[in-house]
Order: structure tokens, then C-alpha cells, then sequence
């Protein structure tokens, strides 16, 4: 089209983008030149997943929805980093602030909300700006400038229990804080709970490790002139000393620049039916900025609705469409815990019927409001199952079951299936990114979708909160009927035997299986071996029986038959066990030696703190084991591997403890364990983490006054993630106990090859804390047995170079092909 | 009867369950596994995505798996089974009375 009318938005946020997007797929790339400003320097995230982000599980790389490509692709000029500073309604132009003027046919705002920062004593600087140490959550730089803050930190005060709060909360606890959550008000989220419900979020927020106080106001901020934060001053109670203070208060609309430009706003933008301001048809406003019929929301259910509409509006696809409010049942994941709430709370009239269930152990509780045998409210906190069926009922105002009960559970009520049936195509099912029942049913049916992966990955359903995953994939079983491939293997701990560990675990022991070919004949589906499954069954058997267990060499990869790693070219690397990195010249000279005689290719130090002698003759392994005569130093198997030191106090001026020793220790105690993964260790003579503590399977820091920290799940591999403080001990028996209780907790739970740095968050540090430092299930005892007894049945794997165990194990498998054929690699001289 | 061109290479006690060796059978390398069923396969001993050794594979009774970048490789057919590489060349194997190996 010649003529294209330009549209400008204010905002690239969840809405202004989402909106672009539905005004694109109604062909509005030929209608208009679109020009977009964000204030914030990137392109479109998804806000909702900056709790897991703060909370590890995320990277803030993966949360993109629109890249800055995006923009490119479909002609939209984006000013990111650019904010709008006004807009002359009567000349049709919006001033930025980099200078510029951008004139406009149509305008759109959405520009969302921000932080509210209540006016605390203390809490800002001189400057008007945020004392250090103080923080709002809403941006990807909030999130980074606490997660930095929080890697420093020890104690961090949240303000305000609302889901924010709470979430902000979760977050730091995870990254290994000590967390106090301050609530003005008696119940915790008491937008979406009632107090019954409140109490029980209280004690499953507690239960994560977090501190409540509720009825708590907070009227003051601790610290000097230039100075962090320090604490907070609490009305009727004694100050809380704090490193960090989290505010969320609430939220408030983003209106300064419509205000100041001479538009409506009364608690924020104010829009009709069509999406247009009240004060001029061709300026329109989306997302948290807006003020509909009186009301304005903070979650994004609405704003997807709203997008349709203006750009049904805007590009004239649909003159006639409006928007009439929402009033969708929010879902949610707080803290981890499911959350759903619809209408009101609590009865308002004598013959209302609230129907309660409340298990407070567990974390669970339902409360339902009926009227005129109506649904007319309800929340469900920590069993969302029935929201699905309450939703529609709520919505659509069906009659319900004589028996109540069956609202809250499956006992005779339309059972989920049904209720899937009966869901329409267009209920919203994924709130966190707008997807409906019929795009789920589509991704099947058209789309080819077989499974509940693919349906996520294709549609985004589930991949916000992830509250909603549940029904996704009950919606997905229903469409694929016959069809569907289920992830379940997912769950099996080798894909050859169709069991999780702990069922696996349990059918090995009950019948006494010692062997890998005694599991395929017992427990694989027609006795069938599999390739694929007997090296993790190997491991995992040798880790339950220790000495008893049968070992069939077949089981074992390569690398274990041979015990060193297979290179490119069918030779091996020989790299000798260095306990904590420290070697001598007599060792050195023996290395040495051994690569002049093997005429070994290359000698290079790991990043393990050792020596690897690459390229070697598997017919020369045993000869080489002979000649250095040192131990195996597992650089090649799915086990313990080296426990890496700085010098620590005996030579470093900052040094606290002697953690050479400790790093000596820990290697020589559970030096070779097989596991699920690798197992990499760490120990640092003061929190400068010369070692790398930080990011280890397990890891350890001493601190000043002579403790330990102990962190376990960090990993710097092809995942990213710092360790979680699992604790702080006093002496270097109780770490050498707890790291090997861990770890044999880690052996018996984690999945096949699955590093600690997903164990971990996928069960939780509380959790672990709770089994492994309090013993709070008393199985402590129990791992520190099975510990030993596989410490016990510790043999140095090398010394089979004395008596091969299988014909030819050091026979070359490529005898006439010339070797090596990895180039020879020289010291480079200058 | 093991056909007059086919070579003996081992006996049955020289092959690891479950496992293979490899042998030089007219000028070709030979993996040679012998299964705990009893049965004996002979492949080609490189694997012909990136000359891995075969004969280091982890194998069951339908597949061997290249040690190098896990491509699977059918012991009967040779073909391969997870991915597009050739084929392994195989080779017919038998036994006599006394437990020798032939190949071929
Ligand atoms: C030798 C060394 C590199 C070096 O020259 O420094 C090395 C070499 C290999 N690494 Fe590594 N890694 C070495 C340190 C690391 C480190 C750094 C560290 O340990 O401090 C990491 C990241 C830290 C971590 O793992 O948390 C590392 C992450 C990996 C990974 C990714 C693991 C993951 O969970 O994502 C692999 C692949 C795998 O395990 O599947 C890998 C795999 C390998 C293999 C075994 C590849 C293979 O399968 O053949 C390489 C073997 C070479 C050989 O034959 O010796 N290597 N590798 C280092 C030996 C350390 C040691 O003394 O034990
Ligand atoms: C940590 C967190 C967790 C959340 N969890 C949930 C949840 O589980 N479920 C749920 O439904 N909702 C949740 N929300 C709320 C949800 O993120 C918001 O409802 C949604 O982001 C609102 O979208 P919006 O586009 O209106 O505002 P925003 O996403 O805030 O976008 C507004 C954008 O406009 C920009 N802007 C503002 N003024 C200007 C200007 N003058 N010039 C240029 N640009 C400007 C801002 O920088 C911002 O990027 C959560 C929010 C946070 C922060
Ligand atoms: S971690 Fe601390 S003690 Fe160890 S070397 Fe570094 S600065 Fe020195
Ligand atoms: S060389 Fe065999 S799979 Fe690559």
C-alpha cells in the first residue's frame, strides 16, 4: 500500500509487543510504518519469568519473547533504551528523550507500571534515589542488580506479601539468603486468600526456610549518611538487621507521560469499550496502564484480551469488537505452589455456602462459594487439579453437582476428562502467554503434535508460570487420543527399562538383582538387553551393592573397561590422581619419564589442577599405570572426579583455613564413587573462591572466624549456576560428613547423568537441607552407611594393569590404521 | 562345514561376552562379537562415520553402539540404525567342533 498511516507505541512491554503482534497477523504490516519505544535497552521478555530467573532456574537469555531480529524481520523501527518524554496530542508528534520527534497517525500507550516505593524514612538517598542495597522487582536490571547483590549478601528483608513479594522471597531463599518476609496486613496475599487460606500459604512459605511477619508495618530504613542498608525499623517490634530490602508494595500504572500530555487519568489511562482514550480516537492504551470500566489489573490474563480488541479496532478487522472487562480466574505459581482464585473470598450474604478444605501439613486449601447453586468464588492454594472445572463454572455459571465435595476432588464429580471435553476452544488455558484451549487442540490436530513437549514448545502454553502445565498436557492426551507418544521414557532412569529410579531401585533390591543382564532378563520389557541402558544400570548397581555387586564388563563404556578416556583417534589419555592439585618433583619426574618412553603426544595441565597425557596406545596403558605408580585420577568416568584447591592459609595472606587439606581429604576419602553424573569439588581458603567453589557440584569456602560454607548445585559447564549454601559447619569433620551424605543422597535420587546443578533445584534446597543437615526424615544414618560401604569397596581401578579381566581388555581394537593421527602439538616457544 | 575360503581367527574362549575383538581377515579389519546368546557376529571394525573403533562399542543383542559419537549399527544388517551412516560391511561367522572362529 503507498499511503501507510504511522503508528507509534509507547512501551515494549508484555502488552505493546503482544498487541504489534495481533495487529501484524491482521495484515497490519501494510497498513502501517511502526516505530516502537521501550525504556528498558532490549526487546520483549516475558516479566513473569523474572522469578525464576531470580530464583536460578532461568536464564535471563531464555525469557526473550520478541528478540531485537524480531523487530527487524517485520520493518519495526524499535527505540530501545529510548523513553518518551511527552506527546503533543494536537501536532500528532511524541518527544523522546534522546532528542528526537517522532510524528504519529496513530498512537498506542503501554507503558505498563512500576515498583511502588512507599515514602520510608530511609529508604532513598539524598538524591531521590534507592538507598544501596535497596531494590524494586520489575525489570531484568532489577532482577540482575539483585541476584549480584545477593551473591555478596547473607540476610535480605522483603516488603510486602503479595505475589511479588512472596515470589522475590522464594527467589532469594533459593540463592541462599536468609529471607524475612514483612506484611502489613494479617493474611499473606490477601488479593487472592482469604485468612483461612492465608494461614496455610504462611505455612508452606515457612516451610521453605522463609521468616513471616504479618501485621507488621515497616517504618523505617536503617543505615547511615552514604551508607547500604543496614535494617529496618518495625512498628511494635525489634529492628531487623538486614543486608538487602526488596520492596513490593504493589504496583502503580506507568501515566506520568499521558498525564502530562493532557490525557484522562484518574488511577490510569482511561479507555472505552474500543480500547481508545476517552479524549481522543486515534490514541489508544493496553496492559497495566490502562483503567477499564473502573478497573485496573495487574496480570497479564487481561492484557492478551485487551491486545485482541484494539488491534481488531485499530486495523479495522473488526469494527465491532469490544472489550468488556475480564474476569477470568487468575492461576498462579507462588513460591512454587499453585494458586488459583476466583471471585469473592468469602460469603457476603446469610445464605451463601462456602464449602472449606483445609490441610495445612501439606500446604493444601479449597474454599468454594456457592449462591443459587452457582459457583461465585473460590481458591484453591497448593491442589489446583479442579481450577479447570471451577473456572468454567465460574464463568459460564453452571449448575453444580449435588454433592459438593466433588468440587474440590475427583470422587464421582465430572471427572477431568469431561470437564477437558467441555472446556470451549477459546478458554484461556496458559494465562502467563494468552493460549487458548483450541491452539492446544490445533497443535495436535493440524500441527502434527504428538506429544506434550511439543505441543509446549510450539504453542508457549506452559512455559510461563507453568501453573497451568497440568491441564496443558491433560488437554494434549485428550486431542491425541491414540496418537500420542508420551515423554514418559522421560522418567525412566535408562531408557531400556521402563521404570523411575526410586521403582527401579526398589524392583532391584526386592529381587536381589546383582548383574546388569540379571535386570534386562528381570525387569526389561521380553528380557531384552539394551546398549543404551547398561551403563547406567552398571553404575547404579555398583553403587547399591559395592563389593557385591556382579560386574559384567560389557556393561561398561569404554572408558571404564579401559579406565581412561577415549580421544578422537581410538587412543587414550592417562591422567594420575593429584589429590587437591599438589604434586612433587619425584611425581613430576615420574610423569615425565613415562611420556618419553610412551613417546606420549601431548602433556598438558586440566583445568582440573593435573597432568593429562594424551594420546597414548591403549596396549600401553597397563605398562604406563606400572610406571608412574599413582592412582587413577577418574578423568573418564561418571564419578567423583578431583577436588580442586587454592593454596589456602598456609601460604595466602587472605587464607582462613587450610583448605589444601580439606581438598586432600575430601579427594581421598570418595576419590572414584561412581554417580549419576560427574562429580566435581572444590575448596577455597576464603570467599576470593580461588578454587571455584562456587560453581562445583559441591564446593566449599572457608570463612572468616574459621567456618566452612558448604554450597552444593553450582556447575559451570554447559549450564551456568552458582552453588546454593546448603550450610555453615564449624570443623572439617562435619564437612568431609555432610559432602559425602549429600552425595550419596545425590547417588541414590539424582537422574541418569543428570548434573547436581539441575538436581539440585529440581528438588529443592530446603528439602535437602531438611533431609541432609536436620535429618528431619532420619535418614541420615542410613546414607552415612551406604557411604562408607561404598568408600569401603573403594579398589584403585589401575592396578588391573597387574591381571587383565577380559580377554584383550588392552588389545588394540584398530590394530593397522597408523596412530596417533591427532597431530603431534609442541610447546610453543617465543 | 565352514566353507574353504573362510579363515579361522580365534577360539570361543579368546571373545569376551558381550564383547568383540578384532582380527585381519584378508586384508580388512574385523570386529567379532560373540553375544551371550550364543550367537557371533563379524562387522566391519571401523565405523564409518569417523573411523571409531567398533570393537569398543557397547553392544546388545540387535545393535553395537560406536564408542565415539553413539551411532548404532544393526550386527546382523549392518545397517545403521539411529542416524544416516553407510552401512558396516558384514561378514558370515561359524564355529566348529573345537571352538574355533571363522570368518567369511
Ligand atoms: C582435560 C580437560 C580439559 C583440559 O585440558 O583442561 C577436559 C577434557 C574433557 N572433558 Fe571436560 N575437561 C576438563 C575440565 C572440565 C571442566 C572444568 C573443571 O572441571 O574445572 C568442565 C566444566 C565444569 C563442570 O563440569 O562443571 C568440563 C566440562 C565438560 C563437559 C560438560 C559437562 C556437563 O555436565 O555439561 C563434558 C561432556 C560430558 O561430560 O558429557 C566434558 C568432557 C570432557 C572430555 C572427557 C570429552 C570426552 O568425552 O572425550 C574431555 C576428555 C579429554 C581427555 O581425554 O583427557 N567436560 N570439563 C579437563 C580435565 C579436568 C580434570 O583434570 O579432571
Ligand atoms: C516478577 C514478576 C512476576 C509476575 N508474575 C505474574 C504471574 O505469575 N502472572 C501474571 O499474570 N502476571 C504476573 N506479573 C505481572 C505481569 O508481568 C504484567 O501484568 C505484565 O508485564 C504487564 O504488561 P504491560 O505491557 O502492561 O507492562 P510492562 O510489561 O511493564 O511493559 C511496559 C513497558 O513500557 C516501558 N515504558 C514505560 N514508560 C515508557 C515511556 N515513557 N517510554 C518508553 N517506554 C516506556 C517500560 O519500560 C516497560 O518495558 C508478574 C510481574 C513481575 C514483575
Ligand atoms: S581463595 Fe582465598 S585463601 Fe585461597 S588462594 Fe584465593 S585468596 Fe588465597
Ligand atoms: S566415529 Fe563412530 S560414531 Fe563417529
Amino acid at each position: 500500500m503507498a499511503n501507510k498511516q504511522r503508528l507509534v507505541v509507547i512501551g515494549n512491554g508484555m502488552a505493546g509487543a503482544r498487541t504489534v503482534e495481533e495487529i501484524l497477523t491482521r495484515g497490519g504490516g501494510d497498513l502501517f510504518d511502526i516505530t516502537m519505544f521501550g525504556a528498558e535497552p532490549w526487546g520483549n521478555y516475558n516479566r513473569i519469568m523474572l522469578s525464576h530467573v531470580l530464583a536460578g532456574e532461568e536464564s535471563d537469555a531464555d525469557i526473550f519473547l520478541n528478540t531485537i531480529e524480531w523487530y527487524t524481520e517485520h520493518d519495526i523501527t524499535l527505540h530501545a533504551g529510548v523513553r518518551v518524554t511527552r506527546v503533543d496530542r494536537f501536532a500528532k508528534v511524541v518527544f523522546s528523550d534522546d532528542g528526537a520527534q517522532t510524528a504519529y497517525d496513530k498512537l498506542i500507550f503501554a507503558t505498563g507500571s512500576h515498583s511502588f516505593i512507599p515514602d520510608i524514612p530511609g529508604i532513598k538517598d539524598r538524591h531521590g534515589e534507592l538507598r544501596q542495597g535497596v531494590f524494586g522487582f520489575r525489570t531484568i536490571e532489577d532482577t540482575r542488580a539483585m541476584l549480584n547483590y545477593a551473591a555478596q549478601h547473607r540476610r535480605a528483608v522483603v516488603l510486602g506479601g503479595g505475589l511479588l513479594g512472596l515470589e522475590a522471597a522464594h527467589g532469594l531463599a533459593r540463592q541462599g539468603l536468609d529471607v524475612t518476609v514483612v506484611h502489613s496486613r494479617a493474611t499473606l496475599m490477601n488479593q487472592q486468600l482469604d485468612a483461612a487460606g492465608g494461614d496455610v500459604l504462611r505455612g508452606a512459605i515457612e516451610r521453605l526456610g522463609i521468616t513471616v511477619l504479618t501485621e507488621c508495618r515497616t517504618v523505617g530504613v536503617i543505615g547511615g549518611f552514604r551508607e547500604p542498608v543496614r535494617g529496618v525499623k518495625l512498628q511494635g517490634h525489634d529492628d531487623l538487621e538486614t543486608d538487602m530490602l526488596v520492596v513490593t508494595a504493589g504496583i502503580r500504572p506507568e501515566t506520568a507521560v499521558a498525564l502530562t500530555s493532557g490525557f484522562t487519568v484518574s488511577r490510569a489511562i482511561v479507555v472505552d469499550d474500543t480500547m481508545r482514550t476517552v479524549d481522543d480516537p486515534d490514541v489508544f492504551a493496553v496492559g497495566e496502564c490502562v483503567q477499564h470500566r473502573g478497573e485496573v489489573y495487574g496480570l497479564v490474563a487481561p492484557l492478551w484480551e485487551q491486545a485482541v480488541v484494539l488491534a481488531d479496532q485499530i486495523t479495522g478487522a473488526h469494527p465491532d469488537a469490544t472489550y468488556t472487562g475480564t474476569r477470568t480466574a487468575t492461576k498462579l505459581k507462588v513460591a512454587g505452589l499453585d494458586v488459583a482464585a476466583m471471585g469473592i473470598q468469602s460469603p457476603e450474604r446469610p445464605d451463601d455456602e462456602q464449602i472449606v478444605f483445609s490441610e495445612p501439613s501439606r500446604g493444601v486449601y479449597k474454599s468454594i462459594i456457592v449462591r443459587d447453586n452457582k459457583v461465585i468464588g473460590a481458591t484453591m492454594l497448593g491442589d489446583s487439579r479442579k481450577a479447570a472445572f471451577l473456572t468454567q463454572a465460574y464463568d459460564q455459571g453452571l449448575p453444580l453437582p449435588e454433592e459438593r465435595v466433588s468440587l474440590m476432588f475427583d470422587l464421582g464429580g465430572p471427572a477431568e476428562e469431561t470437564s477437558i471435553a467441555e472446556l470451549s476452544d477459546g478458554a484461556q488455558v496458559c494465562n502467563c502467554n494468552g493460549v487458548d484451549k483450541g491452539t492446544i487442540v490445533s497443535a495436535v490436530r493440524d500441527k502434527g503434535c504428538t506429544s506434550v513437549g511439543q505441543v509446549m514448545d510450539l504453542t508457549r502454553a506452559g512455559k510461563g508460570c507453568g501453573s497451568c502445565k497440568g491441564m496443558v498436557a491433560q488437554i494434549v492426551e485428550w486431542a491425541a487420543g491414540d496418537a500420542l507418544t508420551v515423554d514418559a521414557a522421560a522418567s525412566y532412569y535408562v531408557p531400556g527399562v521402563p521404570l523411575d529410579k526410586a521403582s527401579l531401585m526398589a524392583a532391584i533390591r526386592a529381587q536381589n538383582l546383582r548383574s546388569v543382564s540379571a535386570v534386562f532378563a528381570a525387569l526389561a520389557p521380553e528380557g531384552k538387553d539394551d546398549a543404551k541402558s547398561k551403563m547406567g544400570l552398571a553404575s547404579l548397581l555398583k553403587m547399591m551393592w559395592g563389593a557385591d555387586y556382579v560386574d559384567e564388563r560389557d556393561a561398561r563404556f569404554i572408558n571404564d573397561r579401559v579406565h581412561a578416556n577415549i580421544q578422537k583417534d581410538g587412543t587414550f589419555s592417562v591422567v594420575p590422581q593429584m589429590k587437591g592439585g599438589v604434586t612433587s618433583p619425584d611425581q613430576l619426574r615420574r610423569i615425565a619419564d613415562v611420556a618419553d618412553k610412551y613417546e606420549v603426544p601431548l602433556v598438558k595441565l586440566t583445568g582440573g589442577q593435573r597432568i593429562d597425557l594424551l594420546g597414548v596406545r591403549k596396549e600401553d596403558l597397563p605398562k604406563m599405570w606400572a610406571d608412574l605408580d599413582m592412582p587413577s585420577g577418574y578423568a573418564y568416568g561418571k564419578s567423583f572426579r578431583t577436588v580442586k584447591t587454592c593454596v589456602g592459609k598456609t601460604f595466602c595472606r587472605f587464607g582462613t583455613n587450610d583448605s589444601t587439606q580439606l581438598g586432600i581429604d575430601l579427594e581421598t576419602r570418595y576419590q572414584g564413587l561412581e554417580s549419576p553424573a560427574k562429580m566435581k569439588l572444590a575448596v577455597s581458603g576464603c570467599p576470593r573462591n580461588c578454587a571455584e567453589s562456587y560453581i562445583k557440584d559441591v564446593g566449599i569456602v572457608a570463612i572468616e572466624g574459621g567456618s566452612w560454607e558448604i554450597y552444593i548445585g553450582g556447575g559451570a559447564a554447559t549450564e551456568i549456576r552458582k552453588g546454593d549454601l546448603l550450610a555453615t559447619v564449624d570443623d572439617e569433620e562435619t564437612v568431609i560428613r555432610l559432602v559425602g551424605r549429600f552425595m550419596q543422597y545425590y547417588r541414590e535420587n539424582a537422574n541418569w547423568l543428570e548434573r547436581s546443578c539441575k538436581f539440585v533445584p529440581r528438588i529443592g534446597l530446603e528439602e535437602i537441607r531438611a533431609i541432609i543437615v536436620d535429618d528431619r526424615d532420619g535418614l541420615a544414618a542410613g546414607l552415612d552407611v551406604r557411604m562408607q560401604a561404598s568408600v569401603d569397596a573403594y579398589v584403585d581401578p589401575w592396578l588391573e594393569r597387574r591381571e587383565p579381566r577380559t580377554p584383550g581388555q588392552f588389545e588394540s581394537t584398530l590394530p593397522l590404521i597408523p596412530l596417533p593421527l591427532v597431530p603431534i602439538r609442541e610447546p610453543a616457544h617465543d | 562345514m565352514p566353507e574353504t575360503t573362510a579363515e579361522a581367527v580365534c577360539t570361543l574362549a579368546d571373545l569376551p561376552t558381550d564383547q568383540a575383538r578384532v582380527f585381519l581377515v584378508d586384508g580388512e579389519q574385523v570386529a567379532v562379537f560373540r553375544m551371550r546368546s550364543g550367537r557371533l557376529h563379524a562387522v566391519q571394525a571401523v565405523c564409518p562415520h569417523r573411523g571409531g573403533p567398533i570393537a569398543d562399542g557397547q553392544a546388545d543383542e540387535r545393535v553395537v553402539i560406536c564408542p565415539l559419537h553413539q551411532y548404532a549399527y544393526d550386527l546382523e544388517t549392518g545397517a545403521c540404525t539411529n542416524g544416516e551412516q553407510p552401512a558396516l560391511r558384514t561378514w558370515p561367522v561359524t564355529t566348529d567342533a573345537e571352538g574355533r572362529v571363522f570368518v567369511g
